[in-house]
């Protein structure tokens, strides 16, 4: 049973994954009202009428975000019992706490489409929902907390700010949201980042370390080269994509690129280099095989990351059974009442 | 997979200073009233954002349907009267 | 007298502060909902900043002038004076929330009494953990509720929570030469007297969480002399490994 009320859950449409029937009944004045509203560059909300594919589009995009946002806690959280000062302790759990609150925002955004969180969650651990590619690597020094920071915020910043505009406007509102808070978050691992290359050779050596591993990953991480690119040209016609992937990691690589000389480490990428006549930097070609690799489930911690996200949320079903249970025996604190 | 009931949906309304109305901000789950409340507080207010916070159950709140748009909303549109600029006041009078 | 009671009070409220908070980040992305694992987040970070200010303090109090990070990161296990119940490991849901009942009551009251403290820094710090901490017992509480009057299963284990943590609160009253002299100078309160207000209120909601009070004819004592449990040393080992590694660096 759904929980979602009138307002702008659910109600629209049942079952979104069984909207073929709706098809059928679509009227030509809604297909151009939704289509007007797109290219007047207004928002979609959730009661509006939308097209099948548009709602199945979003509830896939908006769950892979909200799930990338809670499996993205485990490589960092795997080192905030050994923050090395309580300065960076208090600061790590602030951003892997961000990235709960950011989860929970987006499966918000997602329920406002008809869908339940805990049907979302299902999908995760059945591995029919995807999450983002590069949690899947691990966390093996305290530099990689400086350089996810860095580096897979920053690729995740360049994703999220034009998704700000996107026309969906729960989707759209959940991430002004996300990057405002999030806005720390690249901040904080450059500045982590900055420390220890600037410190002893050790720490030095650390860092470079760090980049040298996460770098291609979060070149990666921007997607798949346009050219190959399944899902690209109808969100941009839906206005839920603003621009390609490979525009995305231009301005990743743009941004990051000049950061890496302030921060005197040396990103492993020999074709890295300022092209005057473009206007932007050259860089070497990604290795796609590899992404479409961890995608698919093989990267180094697939399944330590759905494992222990599975484990967790099984240990806490006695807890939410017992909560259901003292709501329904005590009304009055209750939502019926 | 999940024979659970997820816990009830909470809309969220924050007031973010004193003087001004509370605005939604989001929603969250919650098995009751007290726990909305206090999750919308650890969720919604960790920046410091509000000095007053509604929960209101997702499922109470009755809604206009975007069907009844035209007639709910367009009415409103053709009645400039009832706006200060449809009237024309002599320049020698400054406030009015 | 005795010599440095003042720094030396101060730092068991610090390493109190300091052992919780990092036993409570260890819930981060393992709790029963994302909502929980936002609030358990949210109470180590004011446990973390309690224990930041409370280390400060107690730098100007012995005079040595150590930062937070020394106290934090070079003790070794047999310097650090937390009571025994903070550092109880996490366990189950049950046990973290009955160990959030009995730390949060027992830190309340004496923030609430350290608030009128004749030692300036602390009582500012006491004024915010007092507010901070009343949050917390709010959330115990009502967690105690809903797991004592939820279902069979949580009911048994917040039980078998109960029989766990139980024994390690006779610790957090005990009286000694510190405690009786920053009673006297009005530093803060001697343990000892907090003990009825912290009944009564735990008494209260368990009986409105259909739990009984435990008794317990077992009093382990020790912490706040450095004799800790066996697993305290593990999470030093882990806390403080990177730290040690690169000894003076800056992060």
């Amino acid at each position: 049973m759904r929980s979602s009320g009138q307002i702008e859950h659910g109600a629209a449409l049942d079952d979104p994954f069984a909207g073929e029937a709706a098809a059928e009944v679509i009227s030509d004045r809604h297909e151009a009202e939704f289509q007007a509203l797109i290219d007047s560059d207004q928002r979609i909300e959730p009661r509006d009428w939308m097209p099948d594919g548009y709602r199945k589009s979003l509830i896939r995009q908006i769950a892979q975000h909200a799930h990338s946002e809670i499996i993205g806690m485990q490589p960092e959280g795997n080192w905030i019992t050994r923050a090395p000062s309580l300065r960076r302790k208090a600061i790590l759990m602030a951003k892997v706490q961000d990235e709960a609150g950011h989860g929970l925002y987006l499966y918000c955004a997602a329920e406002t489409l008809g869908v339940d969180r805990a049907e979302l969650i299902d999908l995760l651990h059945q591995g029919r929902q995807k999450y983002s590619s590069i949690f899947n690597y691990p966390t093996l020094t305290w530099a990689d907390v400086g350089a996810i920071g860095w580096l897979v915020d920053g690729a995740a910043i360049t994703n999220q700010i034009p998704l700000c505009r996107c026309s969906f406007g729960p989707y759209a509102r959940a991430m002004v949201r996300v990057c405002k808070e999030e806005s720390f978050h690249q901040r904080q691992g450059f500045e982590s980042l900055y420390a220890l290359s600037h410190g002893t050779p050790e720490q030095h050596e650390m860092a470079q370390d760090a980049v040298n591993r996460w770098w291609w990953p979060s070149v990666e991480m921007l997607g798949p080269p346009d050219a190959e690119s399944t899902h690209s040209a109808q969100s941009t016609a839906w206005g839920i994509k603003r621009y390609s992937n490979d525009e995305l990691r231009q301005r990743f690589v743009d941004m990051v690129a000049p950061q890496a000389v302030v921060l005197g480490l040396t990103p492993p990428d020999p074709e890295l280099r300022w092209n005057e006549d473009r206007g932007h930097y050259d860089f070497g070609e990604p290795d796609f095989e590899e992404l479409r690799r961890v995608v698919s489930g093989d990267g180094p911690c697939n399944r330590q990351r759905a494992a222990h996200h599975l484990a967790a949320h099984e240990e806490g079903a006695w807890v939410r059974a017992a909560a259901a249970a003292y709501a329904a025996k005590h009304p009055a604190t209750s939502a019926a009442a | 997979m999940s024979e659970e009931t997820p816990a009830p949906l909470w809309e969220v309304f924050i007031r973010s200073k004193r003087g001004l109305s509370h605005n939604h901000v989001g929603s969250l789950h919650a098995p009751d009233a007290e726990m909305a409340l206090r999750n919308a507080r650890d969720v919604y207010t960790r920046r410091m954002e509000g000095v007053s916070i509604w929960v209101v159950p997702s499922a109470v709140i009755t809604a206009s349907s975007p069907d009844e748009k035209d007639s709910f909303f367009d009415p409103a549109a053709d009645k400039p009267y009832r706006h200060p600029t449809f009237y024309s006041i002599p320049k020698e009078v400054q406030q009015l | 007298m005795v010599a440095g009671a003042a720094a030396v009070y101060a730092l068991r409220l610090a390493d109190d502060c300091l052992v919780l908070s990092h036993r409570l980040a260890q819930w981060s992305s393992r709790a029963p909902t994302l909502e929980d694992d936002v609030a358990l987040t949210n109470i180590a970070l004011d446990l973390l900043g309690q224990a930041r200010g409370l280390y400060a303090r107690t730098a100007e109090l012995d005079g040595t002038g150590r930062s937070e990070d020394d106290y934090a990161f070079m003790r070794g296990e047999r310097e650090f004076i937390n009571c025994l119940l903070v550092e109880q490991e996490n366990g189950d849901f049950a046990a973290t929330i009955v160990r959030q009942l009995l730390c949060s009551t027992f830190q309340l009251a004496q923030w609430q009494a350290l608030t009128t403290s004749t030692d300036g820094p602390v009582s500012a710090v006491a004024a915010k953990a007092a507010k901070e901490t009343s949050y917390h017992r709010d959330h115990a509480t009502d967690w105690t509720l809903r797991l004592g009057d939820g279902t069979d299963e949580s009911h048994r284990r917040m039980e078998s929570a109960l029989a766990a943590m139980w024994p390690f609160t006779a610790e957090l009253f005990e009286s000694d030469a510190v405690a009786r002299e920053a009673g006297a100078l009005g530093v803060g309160p001697d343990p000892a007297t907090l003990r009825p207000e912290w009944e009564g209120y735990i008494r209260r909601v368990l009986g409105d969480a259909t739990l009984v009070m435990p008794e317990s004819t077992w009093t382990p004592s020790g912490g706040r002399e450095g004799l800790h449990t066996e697993c305290f040393g593990y999470m030093l080992a882990e806390m403080q490994h990177l730290h040690r590694s690169f000894p003076g660096v800056t992060w």
